[in-house]
């Protein structure tokens, strides 16, 4: 992550990126090899949702196509069969942020769903009138209103720590909003709009010392960092399957096993109970007591397949990766006139948010979309971000380790081209 | 480089650049405000109706240019109508901006919008001022949205 502030001018070099074959990689993506509005297309909407390898496409296809049936009921074969693969997701997802158990992993639809369920059932049963929850300003707003839902049902306060103009946490104020009435602490291990990697470590054990257990919102810290739930000492941590490669509608929510086992159900139905009779439900252990109905088997073995994928390239690879792609990106588009980039932290992990003095992101966006460039322009579902710096929308450019400095050329071409149209 | 040339035609980009009657109208009794959450884009329309005719229209607001144009040729189409021709302009502005008519004459300067038609994603940019100023015109104090 400390190369991002090492602005390059030239491409990474051939020897130092000699550790990952992004053109062999880029052949696993069948969505790449496209164009569009006649263009080779650069997807730089990673931020967004990431491509499939084919590898997870496959998997996916395979379970419907060889091992579909519910899981953890029936005694048959194939139920077996869903029940290993989608139990084997789960322990690929422990392995993946280094959790001490399987049990600690429950499935969800995503990080928006870890989060809310965090809220709902930890939250329920832990905050009261008068009590707070601190996040930041870097929010996603899925990291914003479970919690204002909460607030407002308890009588709670919502605290939000500040950042500064580059997009990094203020850290002393931070440390001051966390005091006796603080019930709980969210926040992003990376700003989905902004880029910042924020420093969880220390900020978990600022308030760990204070007895409040730590959310986290990993959606885009996975696809990019190492995760070590146990090194970071998080409480609970959150990230969704189709940012890592995998498919949507699924995810998964790390809860340390003491607290999860003190937290009462999120949603009731099947496969979450030991025993229902009209008198009383007793409820199943984790991590099935948080997992009502039948999941999303499919998206989960897709998920597995997508961390195994990630495991083969290496996470430490694809960091030192996007690190120097990043460093390259950000000196080529700083560079261009009237253009403004939009958080400039310390540490940052695959984000260029930016502004251009003659037009408006989502003019930007349209544009660069004729050039093939696909990235994202609005508000970044991060409104509070917005009005932080006083700016309506911004263009982002969202990097995967599948990007080249090719790709990154054909960015900064696209925003000539903006300049072109508006002079 | 054609192709974007039909969407941001000089005219937009004049407007975008120049907007016409972007101010607040002290004199207005009716205004509105809409908003494309998709976008982030906001207009706020000043309208003076008398007598069932727009005496007097004007807007203020950010976003893309083709919301801050489209806003701006409106308030210059619409003085001195009534009501009911600026329903019926809007109809045909919206059909137009939608692919579902080709040019017409009566349009005036409102034409320069055709391209927008290619681009879907932009409907919402063109018609923004035009719903809020359909608020306005109803009376409704709320903002409206283009979600």
């Amino acid at each position: 992550m400390k190369a991002s502030r090492e602005l390059q001018s030239a491409p990474p070099d051939r020897a130092a990126s000699a550790h990952l074959d992004v053109e062999r990689i880029r052949r696993d993506f069948p969505i790449l090899r496209q164009r569009v509005h006649g263009h080779p297309l650069v997807y730089l909407d990673n931020a967004a949702t990431t491509q499939k390898p084919q590898c997870v496409i496959d998997a996916v296809t395979h379970y419907y196509s060889a091992d579909n049936a519910n899981v953890h009921r029936g005694l048959h074969q194939l139920s077996e069969r869903a029940t290993e693969a989608y139990e084997g997701s789960r322990e690929k997802i422990r392995r993946f942020i280094n959790a001490g158990d399987a049990r600690e992993i429950i499935f969800v639809r995503g990080a928006t769903e870890g989060i809310n369920l965090v809220a709902e059932s930890y939250g329920r049963r832990n905050v009261g009138p008068g009590d707070e929850i601190l996040i930041t300003a870097m929010e996603h707003h899925s990291n914003i209103v479970p919690w204002q839902m909460l607030c407002e049902e308890k009588g709670a306060r919502l605290r939000v720590a500040p950042i500064d103009d580059a997009g990094d946490l203020m850290i002393d104020a931070f440390e001051r909003l966390l005091g006796a009435k603080t019930k709980l602490v969210a926040l992003p291990h990376v700003s989905n709009a902004l880029g910042t990697v924020n420093p969880v470590g220390r900020l978990v054990e600022m308030a760990h010392r204070r007895n409040i257990p730590v959310l986290i919102d990993g959606a885009q810290a996975a696809p990019h960092l190492k995760i070590d739930v146990r090194e970071i000492d998080c409480d609970f941590y959150t990230f969704s399957s189709h940012k890592v490669f995998g498919p949507t509608g699924v995810g998964a929510l790390y809860g340390k096993a003491s607290l999860l086992e003190k937290m009462p159900p999120y949603q009731g139905g099947g496969d979450m109970i030991l025993s229902v009779t009209f008198e009383k439900t007793v409820y199943n252990a984790l991590p099935y007591k948080f997992e009502a109905g039948t999941p999303h088997i499919a998206g989960a073995v897709g998920f597995g397949a997508a961390l195994d994928y990630l495991e083969r390239i290496g996470i430490g690879a694809i960091t030192a990766y996007e690190d120097e792609l990043l460093a390259y990106a950000t000196a080529k588009v700083a560079a261009i006139d009237g253009v403004r980039i939009i958080g400039t932290a310390k540490e940052k992990a695959g984000v260029i948010s930016f502004v251009m003095d003659s037009a408006h992101a989502h003019d930007v966006g349209t544009i660069l979309d004729q050039e093939g460039v696909a990235i994202r322009t609005g508000h970044h579902c991060a409104m509070p971000i917005m009005e932080r710096f006083g700016v309506p929308a911004t263009a982002r450019a969202s990097l995967a380790f599948y990007n080249t400095p090719a790709e990154i050329d054909a960015l900064v071409r696209a925003i000539h081209k903006v300049r072109e149209v508006f002079v | 480089m054609s192709d974007l040339r039909d969407l941001y035609q000089e005219l937009i980009l004049d407007h975008n650049k120049r907007p016409r009657n972007f101010k607040a109208l002290p004199d207005a009794n009716r205004t509105a405000e809409g908003y494309n959450p998709l976008c982030g884009d906001k207009v706020k329309i000043f309208l003076r109706l008398e007598d069932g005719l727009v005496q007097d229209v004007s807007f203020q607001g950010s976003g893309c240019a083709i919301s801050k144009a489209s806003a701006s040729v409106m308030t210059e189409s619409l003085k001195g109508k009534t009501v009911a021709e600026v329903e019926s302009l809007f109809k045909r502005f919206r059909d137009l901006v939608m692919g579902k008519e080709a040019e017409s004459d009566d349009l005036g300067k409102l034409v320069v919008f055709s391209g927008v038609c290619a681009y879907p994603t932009r409907v919402k940019c063109a018609t923004l001022a035009w719903h809020a100023l359909f608020a306005a015109l109803q009376g409704k104090d709320n903002a409206v949205s283009t979600e």
